[in-house]
């Protein structure tokens, strides 16, 4: 599918995605992002309905999104987020989604590893330099840096005057 | 104690244990540290103990230049430098709108292939080490050279080369590149049959090699392998093919794909992937186009706001390049897609239920350079 057919068909998904729990009326489930740059489209899930939207994506036949290929952690500032982009091997088409939560400092996703299993080091990986938690992944912990590390340091707000040098 | 007392097997009890595989195990090519449950000497699990070789690159470069960031990504996959640099260059490029010369973009390619060719040359050497072959590093060390021996000359530097650049490459080719580069590939289309004959056809490497280390086809895609080793299960993902990049739209030459999906499929691949480089080198040597080999930039390099997201086919795989720009002279965030990680995820499922002589062979097909893990 193309960008401008991929989009049309997720739009029709607001009211056909009854197992998750409702939308609500006011609030589409997917917002697309068209400032970015970029060949590829955009959209942007809210947090409590993304497990329901990845797992669609990946078992609907239309979009069969079935190799995940890059999990970027984000820190936005006020907010943490996870960006994620997929593609379809089978229909050659390319997605990016993205979630993010103003919780700093508690942020909870949900675990993509029973979906895709290449999640299970990216997720390590974005816990261990931004400190989101992924619930249900089955071995949460640091992978790079050592256990008693404190802090998170690819978020904008970590200090450490000895190591990082500010120009 | 009665010797005539036969115990039969099944009173006989295997206990768990642990076992460090590294961070120092000369089969892991660096300082990975892989902890296996062990039963007898079967691999239970796997668990990866990364990051002695972490060095931050992502946070280093926020406080970094665009000019800059291309620099550090020699120091990811070391073996492919170039490619790496590549990337970035080319995300660079797409954000401003620059488009190059085809000049620059048959250099890149051409080098790109040098690059492919040496990384697999050198990962033909080290996997004969790791299962006990040792000439074959010396076989694989003395080609390799004539090729570090061309990148030097033109760029000046024999590994991490740096050579590209925003909007081109650093230095025009030097004058001798195109009769070197024939050389090179009249040497290696005599001594690649060789190395078939001294390794691929040896009875004690295939019993290594044939049915170890299965990787299904669908595993490979949902455990996020890539390269060498997602083509060794039958999976289309070369970059250069799915979306190609700078001069691979206008050369002829397959994409290698083998069924097997053990280590034998993956080594095979690797070798024909070598065959594959040297065709698009003889495609290219001859037709170097004539044109500047720098676009003008700005010497302060500033994105424009934005995402700018750039895939590349690496020796080892896909690496992604993603560059979060806010406007600003350094970038808001940087990530690397390394094709090493992804293909880690791999090895923690095809590892399991093999011995621990067999796992080593495993990594060895599995090609790790750890910086690229670590980053």
């Amino acid at each position: 599918m193309t960008n401008e057919e991929l989009k049309a068909y997720l739009q029709t998904w607001d009211d056909k995605l009854e197992f998750i729990e409702p939308v609500p009326d006011d609030t589409s489930l997917i917002t697309v992002l068209d400032d970015l740059s970029g060949t590829w489209l955009n959209v942007e899930v809210p947090l409590s309905h993304l497990k329901g939207f990845m797992r669609q994506l990946h078992a609907d036949k239309e979009t069969a999104f079935d190799y995940l290929f890059n999990m970027t952690g984000m820190d936005w500032g006020k907010e943490l987020g996870v960006i994620y982009h997929l593609e379809s091997k089978r229909h050659g088409h390319i997605l990016v989604v993205r979630a993010r939560t103003a919780d700093r400092e508690n942020p909870v996703f949900p675990t993509m590893e029973d979906i895709w299993n290449t999640a299970h080091l990216h997720e390590r990986e974005i816990f261990d330099l931004l400190g989101i938690r992924f619930e249900g992944h089955s071995n949460l912990k640091r992978i790079f840096l050592t256990p008693d590390f404190k802090g998170y340091p690819l978020r904008k707000d970590y200090e450490d005057d000895y190591m990082i040098l500010r120009k | 104690m009665d010797t005539t007392q036969v115990i039969s097997t099944d009173q006989l009890r295997s206990q768990e244990y642990f076992l460090n595989m590294g961070p120092q195990h000369p089969a892991t090519h660096g300082v990975l540290r892989l902890i296996l449950k062990m039963d007898g000497e079967i691999v239970k699990d796997i668990e990866p103990d990364l990051g002695y070789v972490h060095r931050g690159i992502e946070k280093m470069v926020e406080f970094e230049t665009y000019r800059q960031l291309i620099h550090v990504t020699d120091r990811l996959d070391y073996l492919s430098s170039h490619m790496n640099n590549e990337a970035v260059a080319l995300a660079i490029e797409k954000a401003l709108e620059i488009e190059v010369s085809d000049r620059i973009k048959v250099i890149r390619t051409m080098m790109d292939e040098l690059t492919r060719l040496a990384s697999h040359l050198l990962w033909w050497g080290v996997m004969g080490m790791d299962i006990g072959a040792l000439t074959t590093f010396m076989y694989a060390f003395r080609d390799r050279e004539m090729i570090n021996e061309i990148m030097e000359q033109t760029t000046g530097a024999r590994l991490t080369m740096s050579y590209n650049i925003p909007g081109g490459v650093m230095f025009d080719l030097h004058p001798e590149f195109p009769e070197r580069v024939k050389k090179l590939i009249k040497h290696m289309r005599k001594v690649l049959p060789e190395y078939d004959r001294l390794l691929t056809g040896n009875i004690i490497f295939k019993k290594r090699m044939e049915g170890v280390g299965y990787l299904s086809p669908e595993d490979a895609v949902n455990y996020g392998a890539t390269g060498p080793v997602a083509r060794g299960s039958g999976v289309k993902s070369d970059i250069r093919k799915r979306a190609p990049y700078s001069a691979y739209d206008r050369v002829n030459f397959n994409e290698v794909l083998e069924q097997g999906g053990d280590n034998l499929a993956r080594y095979n691949v690797r070798m024909k992937e070598m065959y594959e480089s040297l065709n698009i080198l003889e495609q290219l040597v001859d037709n170097i186009p004539e044109g500047p080999y720098q676009m003008p930039t700005r010497t302060l390099i500033k994105l424009p706001k934005g995402e700018f997201y750039q895939r590349v086919e690496t020796a080892r795989g896909e690496l992604g390049v993603f560059i979060v720009s806010d406007g600003k002279k350094n970038p808001y965030r940087v990530k690397f897609r390394s094709p090493g990680f992804s293909n880690l995820n791999a090895l923690l499922k095809v590892g399991k239920g093999w011995k621990i002589a067999d796992l080593v062979a495993i990594m060895s097909t599995f090609d790790f350079v750890i910086p690229d893990l670590d980053r």
